[in-house]
């Protein structure tokens, strides 16, 4: 009985919420004790970053009557991370954050369980991220949010209507800052529009031409960068800059500096010369408080129905007075990554080997070093060395063979695509039609044309 | 690279060691520490403020430990502001934490001379009635004032100052400074020197376009009686001009002043926002004038005279396509200008200072050359009182909101939001807080409501019954989610007006968590 009053108490506010029936609420809503102790009880729920966003991400959460979370982080902890990462101390630098941030929230907040992940997240298998019923994104970086984007993106299913398959729906919620700006958004695969389908909302950072550097510097910024990437190679033959290496950081600016005063430029600093080198991205803890906010809001209306959804877009700018802004964005219904998958039509004695060369030529995909996955059973794996080996023998065999020669199927591949000159790695859904299979086949073409 | 200030790096990007050096010479006192009190100062805490004072009397409750991160089991039946600034005091050691454990609503009531000793108070969970004494109090002292609350899926942020004057605006995106509409001799004579027609290529491709367009504006006007292109057919007709003085394709230079050429077209003198400040009253100056009005009142002299119409320049210049000498040498032609022109200003200060009775020197030099290089973005935010606009709201702002499909669910939070603290005076309670009477205080929140809105002096007008009902369902609660972001919003509103950079809000943001599309309200 004892126990029961606590617990009631402990969540005396979220209640309001979760047990009261609402009218502006979704469809799915059942509200009830019921409700909130499922959420506690079975919501598993994915923190991809454990930084400025994921450190307020996982107490928001925790705090939201969530209480199975999990957070991945491959970094450590940094002097800088502590004006805003406000679950970790001066003492904690250099251990990892994913761990450190896991205990913080689970020491202040009881009963809460985080299960920390110190890794890439490349080096997690595609399923562990099928376990989360929703995945919350707290990233600085377009190509994490891609791949995360193109594993959520890659469990969908669509039925033969090309519908989606609710139950193969991973949901995202993903958040950003810089300085004083940021976004939140909601991306229900399927639905609404996924990162791919956006993606022009990143515009790729701009470089300075190696010309201009080399030979026509004007800014202070152009004297670093010469030092970095120019200056650099010719000194250090075979050594490669370490961004987090104090010496190297030190020469770049002492190199950039002299740069400077052969032209007349001025304006380096040793700070703007880590700024420019590292692409430092200014960050305070209120932007992240209020996107993290935004983000858990979402997470928790998504899940228990409480309420509406934001739909889609949300940004906010506190540099001139305050603005936030909702923008329904619409899906690319060709979507590389969240739609019905590439369609590639094959012969019946196309090879395995075959393939995977075709999907480097091939003008939307090229993507090299493929791994190929059809259902569960991995048909070729690059990596680790034990998988190559066990998979090469079926490079020759033809890939309709080794699919269990259904005429028409998705094929998830895996491998490296290059993005504004930069490698990523990239995950790709491709429905295989092999040609003349039956004739069925020809009718879902004609459907899918 | 002082190692000290590492840990500020990400932030001081932004705001500066001037920014910082406010923030660290700030005394915050926040009023409540829920969890939207607690975030708020969180957020300030870990930016380095110099000090902060926790007031609240209440003990922490089991429920208390569903919706603040500041305190934990350990905590129960102690002291929730004593609690609250251990843990706040545990992320920055930089900071001095204090707490009293007293009721801010009875310390407003026994002791108003209290929060003249801080630079800034935030007031969370406050009913209208407190924050309504308050207002009068922080206004008299001239502390700086911010109100928040979360309400279920609702609240709002609103500041309170009488004005805010902004030097250092920041804006992301404001033209720069080039005076292509309007060369002064000096950057005529410059791009005299320079002939167009070089026949070394690398030469020719590495003329800044800010040379090409002055000397191609000054050919313009010779041939049309010293107008420049003003008609869309003028307009494109120059940028033909443009184009046909390229030697090559891959001219970025030429590329650049095309893009650029309605620098050449814009309308000269300055902006209606500036025009707006520098005709305010408070630009008529006397011994009670700020630096900020006094600054002010030199501009517009020198507008009037020395600038031809023009404020002082800024004195810097965008990257472009350029060889490095051209581009250095343009650097320093612009940033003569800036000097001559801060010259002329700071004597006009001082004269002004003198006229007024001040220390002519009492002004530094400093804050001149920053105000000179901001003349063109500076901001000037007024905040009426709070009681001024429950009273006396602009009804038809008030009428436009409810009527706009953008705003009406914002507006009627903010209708709804002040009758929940009626229904509380009338009731002891706010509606929907305890279970079991949620009907009753539905009809009991909506006559609250009708007449608010009669007292408003908007008969007619409704807010949905959806809207009522939700307000009845949240029964006062303070989610962690929407406190952390509403005590998000307050930091940041904490940050720009101690650093005195950015521009504030100006009007009473209302949160809507239903969807997101929460609004700023100027009423």
């Amino acid at each position: 009985m004892a126990e029961s009053t606590v617990h009631q108490s402990r969540s005396r506010d979220l209640d309001k919420l979760l047990l009261r029936p609402g009218n502006l609420v979704a469809p799915t809503f059942e509200p009830g004790a019921q409700l909130r102790d499922d959420l506690q009880e079975y919501a598993k729920i994915l923190v991809v970053g454990a930084g400025g966003l994921g450190c307020e991400l996982l107490k928001d959460l925790a705090l939201s009557g969530f209480k199975n979370l999990e957070v991945i982080d491959m970094d450590r902890i940094e002097v800088t991370n502590l004006n805003r990462q406000f679950l970790f101390r001066l003492e904690d630098v250099g251990k990892p954050k994913a761990e450190v941030a896991a205990r913080r929230v689970m020491e202040r907040v009881s009963g809460v369980n985080i299960v920390p992940h110190f890794c890439r997240i490349e080096d997690k298998d595609i399923d562990f991220y099928r376990d989360f019923i929703i995945i919350v994104l707290g990233l600085d970086s377009v190509e994490a949010r891609s791949y995360i984007n193109a594993v959520a993106c890659g469990f969908l299913e669509y039925d033969s209507d090309d519908k989606p398959i609710e139950e193969t729906v991973k949901p995202m919620v993903d958040g950003g800052t810089e300085g004083f700006k940021g976004h939140a958004r909601v991306i229900i695969p399927g639905s609404t529009p996924c990162f791919e389908c956006t993606i022009w909302l990143f515009p790729p950072q701009v470089k300075f031409p190696l010309c201009t550097l080399a030979e026509t510097p004007r800014t202070a910024a152009h004297c670093i960068e010469y030092a970095h990437l120019i200056k650099w190679d010719e000194v250090h033959s075979g050594k490669t800059f370490d961004p987090d290496d104090p010496e190297h950081m030190k020469w770049v600016y002492t190199e950039a500096v002299k740069r400077a005063e052969l032209f007349g430029i001025q304006g380096v600093t040793y700070s703007l010369t880590q700024g420019v080198v590292k692409n430092i991205i200014p960050a305070i803890a209120s932007t992240n408080a209020i996107v993290s906010a935004a983000c858990t809001l979402e997470t928790l209306k998504l899940v228990s129905g409480c309420s509406k959804t934001l739909s889609n877009y949300l940004t906010y700018n506190g540099v001139e007075g305050l603005h936030i802004k909702v923008t329904e964005f619409v899906k690319d219904k060709d979507c590389l990554v969240c739609g019905p998958g590439v369609l590639l039509e094959l012969d019946t004695s196309v090879t395995l080997q075959k393939f995977i060369d075709m999907l480097e030529e091939h003008p939307k995909l090229l993507l090299s070093k493929a791994s190929v996955r059809h259902q569960a059973t991995n048909l070729y794996m690059q990596a680790p060395q034990v998988l190559e080996e066990m998979t090469r023998s079926n490079l020759n065999l033809p890939l309709f063979e080794l699919m269990g020669k259904v005429p028409r199927d998705i094929v998830h591949v895996t491998g490296t695509t290059s993005r504004d000159d930069k490698k990523a790695s990239c995950l790709r859904k491709l429905c295989l039609v092999f040609k003349g299979a039956d004739a069925v086949t020809d009718q879902d073409m004609a459907v899918g044309a | 690279m002082a190692e000290p200030k590492t840990k500020y790096d990400r932030q001081l990007r932004i705001w500066g060691e001037q920014g910082q050096t406010a923030l660290e010479k700030a005394s915050i006192c926040l009023l409540n520490c829920g969890p939207t009190g607690s975030e708020t100062l969180k957020n300030l805490v870990l930016g380095g403020v110099g000090s902060i004072t926790v007031i609240d009397g209440s003990k922490v409750e089991l429920g208390d430990l569903g919706n603040n991160f500041m305190v934990d089991e350990s905590c129960v039946g102690q002291s929730k502001a004593k609690c609250v600034c251990t843990f706040l005091q545990e992320l920055n050691d930089a900071v001095k934490a204090k707490f009293i454990e007293e009721y801010p609503e009875a310390l407003v009531d026994s002791n108003p001379s209290f929060f003249s000793q801080f630079t800034l108070v935030v007031a969370t969970q406050l009913a209208e009635d407190s924050m309504m004494k308050l207002d009068k109090i922080c206004r008299e002292a001239n502390v700086l004032l911010i109100f928040a609350r979360s309400y279920g899926l609702t609240g709002f942020v609103r500041n309170s100052v009488k004005e805010h004057a902004v030097i250092e605006s920041k804006p992301d995106h404001f033209l720069d400074d080039l005076r292509l509409n309007n060369p002064w001799s000096e950057l005529k004579r410059f791009a005299e020197s320079i002939d167009l027609k070089v026949p070394d290529p690398v030469a020719h491709k590495h003329t800044p376009y800010v040379v090409i367009l002055v000397k191609m504006a000054e050919e313009w006007a010779k041939a049309h009686g010293g107008t420049l292109p003003s008609t869309r057919d003028e307009k494109k007709e120059f940028k033909e001009l443009l184009k046909a003085g390229m030697v090559a394709m891959d001219e970025d230079n030429y590329k650049e002043a095309i893009e650029a050429s309605f620098k050449v077209f814009a309308p000269r003198g300055i902006s209606s926002d500036l025009l707006q400040i520098i005709h305010d009253s408070c630009s008529e100056v006397d011994s009670n004038s700020s630096d900020f009005w006094v600054m002010v009142a030199a501009l517009k002299e020198f507008i009037v005279n020395e600038g031809g119409g023009e404020a002082p320049l800024e004195g810097s210049i965008p990257d472009m396509t350029s060889s490095t000498e051209l581009y250095v040498n343009l650097q320093k032609i612009y940033l003569a200008k800036s000097e001559a022109d801060f010259l002329v200003l700071q004597q006009r200060v001082k004269s002004i200072l003198k006229r007024i009775g001040r220390d002519p020197d009492s002004i530094s030099k400093a804050m001149i050359k920053s105000f000179c290089k901001n003349a063109r973005k500076l901001k000037v935010c007024r905040y009426r009182l709070i009681e001024d606009e429950f009273s006396n709201p602009a009804v038809s702002e008030l009428q436009k909101y409810l009527s706009d499909e953008e705003y009406s669910v914002a507006m009627g939070f903010y209708i709804l939001l002040r009758a929940v603290d009626r229904f509380a005076a009338n009731y002891n309670s706010f509606p929907g807080q305890f279970e079991g009477e949620l009907d009753e205080d539905i009809s009991r929140l909506k006559t609250a409501v009708v007449g608010l809105l009669n007292d408003l002096g908007c008969n007619g007008s409704t807010v949905t019954e959806d809207l009522i009902n939700e307000m009845c369902r949240f029964g006062a609660s303070e989610l962690h989610a929407v406190a952390a972001f509403i005590g998000g919003i307050a930091s940041q509103e904490v940050i720009k007006l101690i650093t005195k950079q950015f521009v504030p809000m100006v009007g009473t943001f209302i949160f809507n968590g239903i969807d997101q599309k929460s609004q700023l309200l100027t009423l």
